[in-house]
């Protein structure tokens, strides 16, 4: 029993560290609390599913389609929000709040066009079929979640350790100001930056909602686990409240060093 | 600021003097595209710079050692003087100029794989130069290297300073250390609330009466 948690653990731990390996990107690149990182996790999902349902796209091409959609979404929310604001020195407030509007946003327009009520996979868009090992079980998704996620961690961190670009990231996260004269094209690394967390949430918010489906098909897990895609959305709120919170805590410290 | 009037010989030092919030500062944050001028122009090599971003400045050969020195503390020697060579693409060139600039400056050498933000602060400014040199500058720009430095270390800062002069280096020189400044470039202004109040060639400031009872004591 403690082993099938520990595999359960592992799996649902990688898709969000996938989620929280954007989030922090852009928080420790662009120094932006992106608090609508939850709806294009959210998003990707509901790409993910469109694609397979009207596009008849199959799983893995609906996951890229997905990646391209909330990648676009990245490439948007910085040309049209964080940029503006940046070349106008806006205090680390307003892309923050800026980005609760875009969340609102994004949720009411997902809303709008699918409704609120849970959607599924097609049961035929995923096998459950599961391994079994001494009793505990791991399904193909599982396993495929945690690999996908140790890969593109590792990759990140070996990106920024290791290229060209990757140290120009961790320059311009020390010092926009330096890593421009030291010809750092800033604004395009910080637009690459948010379309490259938008493309890690956007593949997080996919194989969640890949994994409630699997999952909640199971015997043991119907009735646990809320369904499908309701996820993103909780998770984007239970987020965004957190950090309501946090916000004048911010503010405050910030306060007294000025 | 308004009417500035400056204008750079190639291989020459020149320098451009100024009490704090004269303007100085500024005037090299608009070469460089960190600040926009809202009139006037940038010529550099025949072609316009104003309004262009800051990298596409530093791929004219533009480069700035901005004040404060500006390193990234966070990484290491090597990584602060590779990123300088950021927009170059031969690798065999970069590695060959990491081995000059490290001859020009022995210390960083010896602490190449330490963060840079253990360095001293004459170290760290020696780092910010050589990371300028890196990126190979046609003109370089320093906003006042001797600040919060020893006097020896100043000394030592426009040695290597006079020495790139020497091999060729084009240098703008942003300092308030009006004597040591005026020994090293060939040519001077002088700048005042936003203007500049006077100019020359350096040897006939530094006998200047005006400007030794206004920046070099009686």
């Amino acid at each position: 029993m403690l082993a099938q948690q520990l595999v359960n653990a592992i799996s649902l731990g990688g898709v969000y560290a996938l989620f929280a390996l954007g989030f922090t990107l852009v928080f420790g690149v662009l120094n932006v609390v992106n608090l609508a990182h939850g709806a294009i996790f959210m998003l990707g999902a509901y790409a993910a599913l469109q694609g397979v349902i009207h596009l008849r796209l199959s799983l893995l091409a609906s996951a890229f389609f997905a990646m391209l959609v909330t990648g676009i979404v990245g490439w948007l929310l910085d040309r049209l929000i964080f940029a503006p604001l940046r070349a106008r020195r806006a205090p680390h407030l307003a892309p923050m709040v800026a980005t609760i509007g875009l969340a609102i946003s994004l949720n009411s327009l997902v809303q709008g066009f699918f409704g609120a009520e849970n959607l599924r996979f097609p049961v035929d868009a995923l096998s459950a079929e599961a391994l079994s090992l001494r009793g505990v079980q791991i399904t193909w998704l599982e396993l495929r979640i945690i690999f996908l996620a140790f890969v593109l961690m590792v990759a990140l961190l070996w990106g920024l350790k290791k290229t060209r670009i990757g140290c120009a990231l961790r320059g311009l996260a020390e010092s926009p100001k330096a890593a421009a004269l030291m010809g750092v094209d800033v604004d395009g690394l910080f637009r690459m930056t948010s379309v490259i967390a938008a493309l890690l949430g956007g593949v997080a918010g996919v194989l969640i909602a890949l994994y409630t489906n699997v999952k909640s098909s199971r015997p043991i897990w119907d009735g646990m686990m809320s369904q499908a895609l309701r996820q993103g959305r909780t998770y984007h709120e239970q987020f965004s409240g957190s950090f309501g919170t946090a916000g004048p805590l911010r503010r405050n410290r910030s306060g007294e060093r000025h | 600021m308004r009417g500035i009037d400056l204008s750079l010989h190639q291989g020459q030092t020149t320098t451009l003097l100024g009490a704090n919030g004269a303007g100085k500062s500024s005037t090299l944050l608009a070469l460089s595209g960190l600040l926009r001028a809202s009139a006037g122009s940038i010529i550099f090599d025949g072609a316009e710079l104003r309004n262009l971003p800051p990298h596409r400045i530093h791929a004219r050969g533009l480069i700035q050692v901005p004040e404060g020195r500006e390193i990234l503390t966070t990484l290491t020697v090597r990584e602060n003087l590779l990123l300088g060579a950021y927009r170059r693409q031969r690798r065999d060139e970069i590695a060959a100029d990491l081995e000059n600039t490290l001859m020009l400056f022995p210390r960083l050498g010896e602490r190449l794989d330490s963060a840079a933000g253990n360095l001293s602060c004459g170290e760290q400014q020696m780092l910010a130069i050589a990371r300028a040199l890196m990126a190979r500058p046609r003109l370089l720009l320093l906003d006042e290297p001797s600040m919060g430095l020893a006097p020896l270390l100043v000394q030592e800062i426009l040695k290597t300073l006079r020495e790139l002069n020497e091999q060729g280096l084009t240098i703008f020189l942003v300092e308030q250390n009006v004597h040591q400044a005026l020994r090293v470039a060939h040519y001077a202004y002088v700048m005042e609330s936003g203007q500049i109040v006077l100019s020359g060639p350096s040897s006939e400031l530094l006998n200047n009466p005006k400007v030794i009872e206004a920046y070099l004591g009686a």
